[in-house]
């Protein structure tokens, strides 16, 4: 009962103290309002479009102009100057004026009248995967259809045996499953949105402990007179920190997709379920290695740059498949990991929780770790107290003259 | 002059001082770059992934049906690591996250095939992973192509055409791609580029903002200034010339690492990479001293440092293009150095251009050294009259 007590009373403590610390409040609201919003924005077109490109008719042919046409008219790649060879047209390469050249060669139509088979050279820039998957599928699409329209018009004069090898005797058909766009942001954002969510609850909390252990140095506070056991004041921030992330929670992970039309496809219940864990993982996770935070700003300097390697560990982008067996387990540390790869599939491809259960024990596995190495380094911290902290900051004698 | 060249000793002796107090300091300015830089290229040494896991559904189980699925197996970057009997199956093997794919053949594709009838057989992935799905898709698009072709060709070769005229036949036009040096041959060339200068980019930022703003923190900062005889810039310049040497070592050695030690292709001069590299940190510190400048408060400098930080990895459009991003945004991405070292990069180091090709670039990153010229009297007003505000 007594136990009951204090933990809801330093869950309130905890609550008041963060809501009125600005720098705190920046990580707990402010980014995980905007910084979503922006990576959305700044991904809106999903896909690339009207990658501008050169061409260079060396054939000049209705054949070669027909083809020019239709990869003009896809959706994917945009003509926008014709050059006279290739020199002109790698300069507007050069200038940035265009990603990718589309060379006809002069024997385009004499190949095609002999039977032979026939290039038609692309080359893209360097700067971006995206330009010469742009280029290639639009340059593929058109060959195909007009690889048809070509081996139709022979058709008349061929034999029947002919006619029907020319038919592809089997069909084939591709379906991207889960992000049917390919779209670039339904793959990256939801790794990015979780991710969101862990990073700024480790940097608010650290940022809340780096401050008051510089009180503490500064005797300004006591801990342990003021809060009861580790235990006590580990479950009570925890509760504080948990129930706050609640709306945040669903507000970056139900809220801001929603704005923007992404794939929802997870279940309510089960996806509220599957994040209880990540929050509790992600909490005291912070909890523990806040430990290590001496002062109040210092977090930015520790914690922030390891976000991107944590993008790439999770698996979304390096398939996790090919991880090497060091960075996996090293992997398991984070809940992001988890989380992750849990709300990916949830949200994208609509998994159930017991789809996502290995995921799903493993946050719970690292909630009870995180918290007994929080509580332990607790306990450590509050039998420190009465010796005054060794590890006192001092800066540097600088008065050299 | 001379006392201006001792004070310029103390100041830097004063600055190595603080650095060596704090081990957060080394273990920013070296740990966490290297840290990366071992992780991002170790967590890609395969360079493209190999035996991505997928999965078949056989229902038409023929010959013909498994020899295509042996085929498929045969290519280095997928295996197929099970079987399922249905659809439905398949299909949730993919929401486990156990397959990234899966290809479907249904039940009598053989038996159509020989009567001319069309069959159509298809591949799903699961395009939320968007590397592994593409990978996985142009085998099996290849395979799906080979099955159909197959049959074809085996009957033109076999009533006297040869190969090419068979293939003249089957696909009059073909497309060839021609693409030097090219980076996503290995995926890791393409990351690893613009990953690394960006963490130490971050890394920059955030140092150099906790450097200067500490000062006021646990004023200090009187006792800077006047150990700088009130000159602002000498006692910038002292302070920061030990951080730039140091960042300056980590950028060329992260050059050494990858275009001397792990052979990512270089088809420039090396020099104006070292270029680019030498810019890019002075840069990258300096527009942290103006941020220091505009906002006087070691908190709210490091929480915009690090927004303008992380937002710098997709604005410099080295995954996504920034052709393809809102107009704002394209208009934006110019105020980032990491765009820019980007674009210098691509020039210089991929495509291997004269060096005026890139002279904008190179240009930018100097204004941004210029930058702190307009507001860093404002620092030496801080230092005297502000106090650290938590």
């Amino acid at each position: 009962m007594n136990f009951l007590k204090n933990v809801i009373s330093i869950w309130n403590k905890e609550t008041r103290k963060f809501i009125v610390d600005e720098g705190v409040l920046v990580f707990f609201v402010l980014v995980p309002f905007l910084y979503p919003l922006l990576y959305m924005y700044l991904y809106s077109k999903e896909v690339v479009r009207d990658v501008p490109a050169v061409v260079v008719d060396e054939n000049h042919s209705t054949l070669s102009r027909q083809f020019i046409r239709n990869v003009d008219a896809s959706p994917d790649v945009k003509i926008v100057d014709h050059c006279s060879d290739m020199e002109n047209a790698k300069l507007s390469i050069k200038t940035h004026k265009a990603y990718g050249v589309i060379q006809i060669p002069r024997e385009f139509t004499d190949d095609l009248a002999a039977g032979r088979q026939t290039p038609i050279n692309i080359y893209a820039d360097m700067s971006g995967l995206l330009y010469y998957k742009a280029l290639l599928s639009a340059c593929t699409e058109v060959s195909l259809e007009m690889n048809k329209d070509i081996k139709a018009e022979r058709l008349s004069g061929l034999s029947d045996w002919q006619k029907e090898v020319s038919v592809q005797p089997i069909e084939y058909e591709y379906v991207p499953m889960f992000n049917s766009q390919n779209g670039f942001s339904t793959f990256l954002l939801p790794g990015v949105l979780i991710l969101v969510l862990q990073q700024t609850l480790v940097l608010g909390i650290t940022m809340m402990a780096g401050t008051e252990r510089e009180r503490r140095r500064k005797k300004n506070l006591m801990l342990t007179d003021e809060y009861g056991s580790p235990i006590d004041v580990l479950t009570g921030k925890g509760l504080a920190y948990f129930v706050f992330y609640c709306f945040i929670a669903f507000y970056v992970l139900c809220i801001v997709p929603k704005l923007f039309d992404f794939n929802q496809l997870w279940h309510f219940f089960d996806l509220a379920m599957f994040i209880v864990p990540f929050l509790f993982a992600s909490i005291f996770f912070a909890i523990s290695i806040s430990y290590f935070v001496r002062d109040r700003e210092s977090c930015f300097l520790l914690f922030v740059f390891i976000s991107v390697p944590l993008l790439f560990i999770s698996g979304i982008s390096w398939p996790g498949s090919n991880i090497p067996a060091f960075w996996k387990y090293f992997s398991y540390i984070f809940p992001s990991t988890f989380g992750i790869n849990g709300y990916v599939r949830m949200t994208n491809a609509g998994a159930l929780l017991q789809d996502v259960k290995t995921e799903y024990v493993a946050m719970w596995i690292q909630s009870g770790v995180y918290f007994i190495l929080s509580l332990l380094l607790y306990i450590k911290l509050y039998r420190s107290k009465s010796t005054p902290e060794s590890e006192v900051e001092i800066e540097p004698d600088l008065n050299v003259e | 002059m001379r006392a201006q060249k001792y004070r310029l000793l103390l100041l830097i002796r004063r600055e190595m001082r603080r650095i060596a107090s704090r081990p957060i300091y080394l273990m920013c300015m070296i740990g966490a770059p290297i840290l990366c830089f071992i992780f991002f290229t170790t967590l890609m040494n395969e360079g493209l992934p190999e035996n991505l896991p997928i999965a078949a559904v056989d229902a038409d189980n023929t010959t013909t049906s498994r020899q295509i699925l042996r085929n498929l197996d045969a290519f280095q970057q997928t295996e197929i690591v099970h079987q399922y009997s249905n659809f439905a199956e398949a299909r949730t093997a993919m929401q486990q996250g156990l397959i990234y794919g899966f290809f479907y053949i249904p039940e009598g594709t053989t038996r159509a095939a020989s009567r001319s009838e069309q069959p159509r057989i298809s591949f799903y992935t699961n395009a939320s992973y968007l590397i592994p799905a593409s990978l996985i898709y142009r085998d099996m698009k290849m395979m799906a192509e080979l099955a159909s072709g197959a049959a074809g060709r085996t009957t033109l070769l076999a009533r006297g055409y040869t190969s090419d005229q068979a293939m003249g036949f089957l696909q009059p036009i073909k497309i060839e791609t021609h693409a030097i040096s090219n980076p996503w041959i290995n995926y890791s060339i393409y990351l690893s580029n613009t990953m690394l200068p960006a963490v130490l980019m971050l890394m920059i930022f955030l140092v150099t903002i906790f450097s200067v703003q500490t000062e006021l923190k646990y004023d200090t900062g009187k006792q800077w200034i006047s150990l700088a005889d009130g000159k602002i810039w000498l006692a910038l310049f002292g302070k920061l010339l030990p951080y730039t040497l140091i960042f300056l070592l980590i950028m060329f050695s992260c050059h050494l690492y990858l275009y001397g030690i792990l052979g990512f292709p270089h088809n420039g001069s090396f020099w104006h990479i070292m270029l680019a590299g030498l810019l890019f940190v002075v840069a990258s510190q300096n527009l942290a001293l103006f941020l220091c400048g505009l906002i006087p408060s070691l908190r709210w400098a490091l929480s915009l440092a690090t927004l303008y930080g992380v937002l710098s990895f997709p604005i410099c459009g080295f995954s996504f293009p920034v052709m393809a991003m809102p107009p704002a945004i394209q208009a934006l991405s110019t105020i980032f150095p990491l765009r820019h070292y980007f674009l210098i990069y691509v020039d210089q180091v991929l495509n291997g251009w004269p060096l005026e090709y890139s002279a904008t670039n190179y240009l930018v990153l100097l204004l941004f050294v210029l930058l702190p010229l307009t507001d860093m009297h404002r620092i030496k007003y801080t230092m005297l009259n502000y106090h650290y505000e938590p």
